[in-house]
């Protein structure tokens, strides 16, 4: 089953929180909502689960208006990023909390409950209280017990953002298989994590200031991102105020070969480039500048040059004999991998 | 006030023996020592005996002390449903009724018990409610006092509690009222019972507005205890107390053993 949300706008007093929210997750897909606190990426989860009111617009489950159903009647699973298993209840008991406010038959339940902590690897824990467990257990409880409803549609909370970067990926993991075993499960999943969205979601819908930014696969946002937030906040890109010219831009008087199709020439523009496509050393567009700052990261060598008043990022592999802070040095990057932003739309 | 030198510690154990011996606990202590007493002239009390527990454990005393227990239990549990329902109720409701509830349950603290006496006593001598002379009225008025405490320490716990818990469990399908009696009432258990036995300890000890109001064949502990060093008789007065403070105690203690069992984090 899918979700809509057509024109949902939602405030508190004179606060928009969301902004004519228009967004389809597609019958047994994961969308991702990736924005920064505040953009109202929870906002929006907040009224699938039916815990806010729009103050306009509907918000569908499959061909249900479920806007002004209260949350108990929308068949949907939720988990939130402190889990809020009932600590008076057993893990069991948590499992099977759902099913029995629906009042499924005991033998039933029984069998979903095993069903559930099975696929959630906690079956040895059945008996244990939520406080005698570690956060990433607790994390499988719940998710186990939002499964074991069966619910059309999952929606998820920041579900891993209480757990430490190690474990973090395990369940990334989890959830990646878990999707798999269930893929008629719709998921919506709100986190604040670009690497999170980008290993799990098919698309990702991008948040801020309560509006969405942009929506595509991963790649596409990635690759050919539709604005400067959405090329900041995905895989942290370097945007340069450029002027079109001919077969290239100028950069604060550097001449960069690119592909320009679309844009008008003398017109203002940002060029976008990832920072681990930029490569020390001389090369078809070349950017020279001084060293800022450099950090060693294993791999990689962070550089952060000042080319033309404004700082470039590149992630180069690490390199034997570091330049120096301040010393001076040339970038380079190929044309085919930049692209051209419209200057400046809605973010600074 | 935290102390972590170790000299630092013993003074502060020193002043808190010394404010606490002469403020609460010698007092209690020489109830105590009266309660056995059959004479006290001189500096410690002499003669000593234990018929006044003889008479404060049988008759009158006896049924005194089941007037009390019965009294107690039955306001506080009155206290309790109500006071819990109109706290639940008013965080339900929008600001301005839940601040009008609330002002509305603390009003019988504010007023003096002798004028919630005197306005139970007046409200219910006629009729339809004509409770006058029975045993509901003393009921009635304990729990007219102790509801307002009920209230506050529920409506401190429900605010307190986390949100994300019903949530959860609106989100697993369960209806509101399934939620208030299998996720909110459980978790908010603790407080309930701390709340009970806080009622209850008022009610073992409510006097004044008892005073005005207890019926011949309904007559609290405290009444008696009353009566009995009004006519001069401290001592048999004093074992009476003794015996009040112990079944208080014992009933609180008991409270608190399940608020134990029930608290979770």
């Amino acid at each position: 089953m899918g979700i809509r949300f057509d024109s949902v706008t939602v405030a508190y007093g004179n606060t928009v929180v969301l902004d004519a929210l228009d967004l389809t997750v597609e019958p047994g897909e994961v969308m991702a909502l990736l924005g920064p606190s505040g953009s109202g990426k929870t906002t929006a989860l907040r009224a699938v689960a039916g815990f806010v009111r729009p103050a306009s617009g509907r918000v569908f489950l499959g061909d249900r208006d479920v806007t002004d159903l209260p949350p108990y009647r929308r068949g949907i699973g939720m988990v939130v990023q402190q889990y809020a298993l009932f600590p008076h209840m057993r893990v069991e008991d948590n499992v099977a909390f759902g099913l029995k406010a629906r009042k499924v038959a005991r033998g039933e339940i029984r069998q979903r409950v095993a069903e559930a902590l099975d696929m959630t690897g906690m079956a040895a824990y059945a008996r244990r209280h939520p406080r005698e467990l570690s956060g990433g257990q607790q994390q499988r409880v719940a998710i186990a017990r939002a499964l074991a409803v069966r619910p059309d549609v999952l929606l998820l909370d920041e579900p891993l953002s209480a757990l430490d970067a190690r474990l973090r990926s395990g369940m990334l993991a989890e959830l990646a298989r878990l999707h798999r075993e269930l893929p008629d499960v719709s998921i919506l999943y709100v986190t604040h994590d670009q690497v999170e969205a980008l290993t799990l979601a098919d698309r990702i819908a991008v948040m801020d200031r309560a509006r969405l930014q942009a929506c595509g696969t991963p790649q596409e946002l990635y690759r050919a991102p539709a604005n400067e937030f959405t090329a900041s906040f995905v895989g942290n890109a370097n945007l340069l105020p450029v002027t079109v010219g001919s077969g290239g831009v100028v950069f604060g008087g550097i001449e960069l070969k690119m592909d320009t199709a679309g844009a008008v020439a003398g017109a203002g523009a940002t060029l976008c480039i990832r920072p681990h496509l930029i490569g020390l050393g001389d090369g078809p567009n070349r950017l020279t500048g001084t060293v800022g700052d450099i950090q060693w990261r294993g791999a990689t060598h962070r550089l952060s040059v000042e080319v033309a008043g404004h700082v470039v990022t590149a992630d180069v592999r690490e390199l034997t004999d570091p330049p120096a802070n301040g010393a001076e040095v040339t970038l380079h990057f190929a044309p085919g991998d930049a692209s051209l932003l419209p200057a400046g739309v809605g973010h600074d | 006030m935290l102390v972590h030198s170790r000299t630092g510690k013993w003074a502060v154990w020193l002043v808190f023996l010394v404010l606490f011996l002469p403020l609460f606990a010698l007092p209690l202590l020489v109830i105590l020592a009266a309660s056995f007493a059959g004479h006290w002239s001189s500096v410690l009390p002499s003669g000593f005996t234990t018929a006044h527990y003889t008479a404060a454990t049988r008759g009158e005393a006896l049924q005194a002390l089941t007037t009390s227990l019965v009294t107690a239990v039955t306001a506080s549990l009155l206290a309790l449903a109500v006071g819990t329902w109109a706290a639940l109720a008013a965080h339900a409701a929008p600001k301005p009724v839940r601040r009008v509830l609330d002002t509305l349950f603390v009003l019988p603290v504010a007023v003096p018990s002798v004028v919630v006496g005197l306005a139970v006593l007046v409200a219910f001598s006629q009729p339809p409610l004509l409770l006058n002379g029975t045993r509901w009225i003393v009921i009635v008025a304990h729990t007219v006092l102790v509801t307002a405490f009920a209230h506050q320490s529920v409506s401190a716990a429900i605010t307190r509690l986390d949100p994300a818990y019903e949530q959860a469990a609106a989100s697993l399908g369960a209806r509101p009222s399934y939620v208030l009696w299998r996720v909110r009432l459980p978790l908010l258990l603790p407080s309930l019972s701390a709340a009970a036995g806080l009622c209850f300890a008022l009610s073992m000890g409510e006097l004044s507005a008892t005073m005005m109001l207890y019926p011949p064949d309904w007559t609290p502990l405290p009444v008696l205890i009353y009566a009995a060093t009004d006519r001069g008789a401290l001592f048999a007065g004093s074992a009476v107390a003794v015996v009040l403070m112990t079944a208080t105690l014992i009933v609180l203690l008991a409270v608190s053993r399940v608020r134990t069992k029930a608290s979770y984090r």
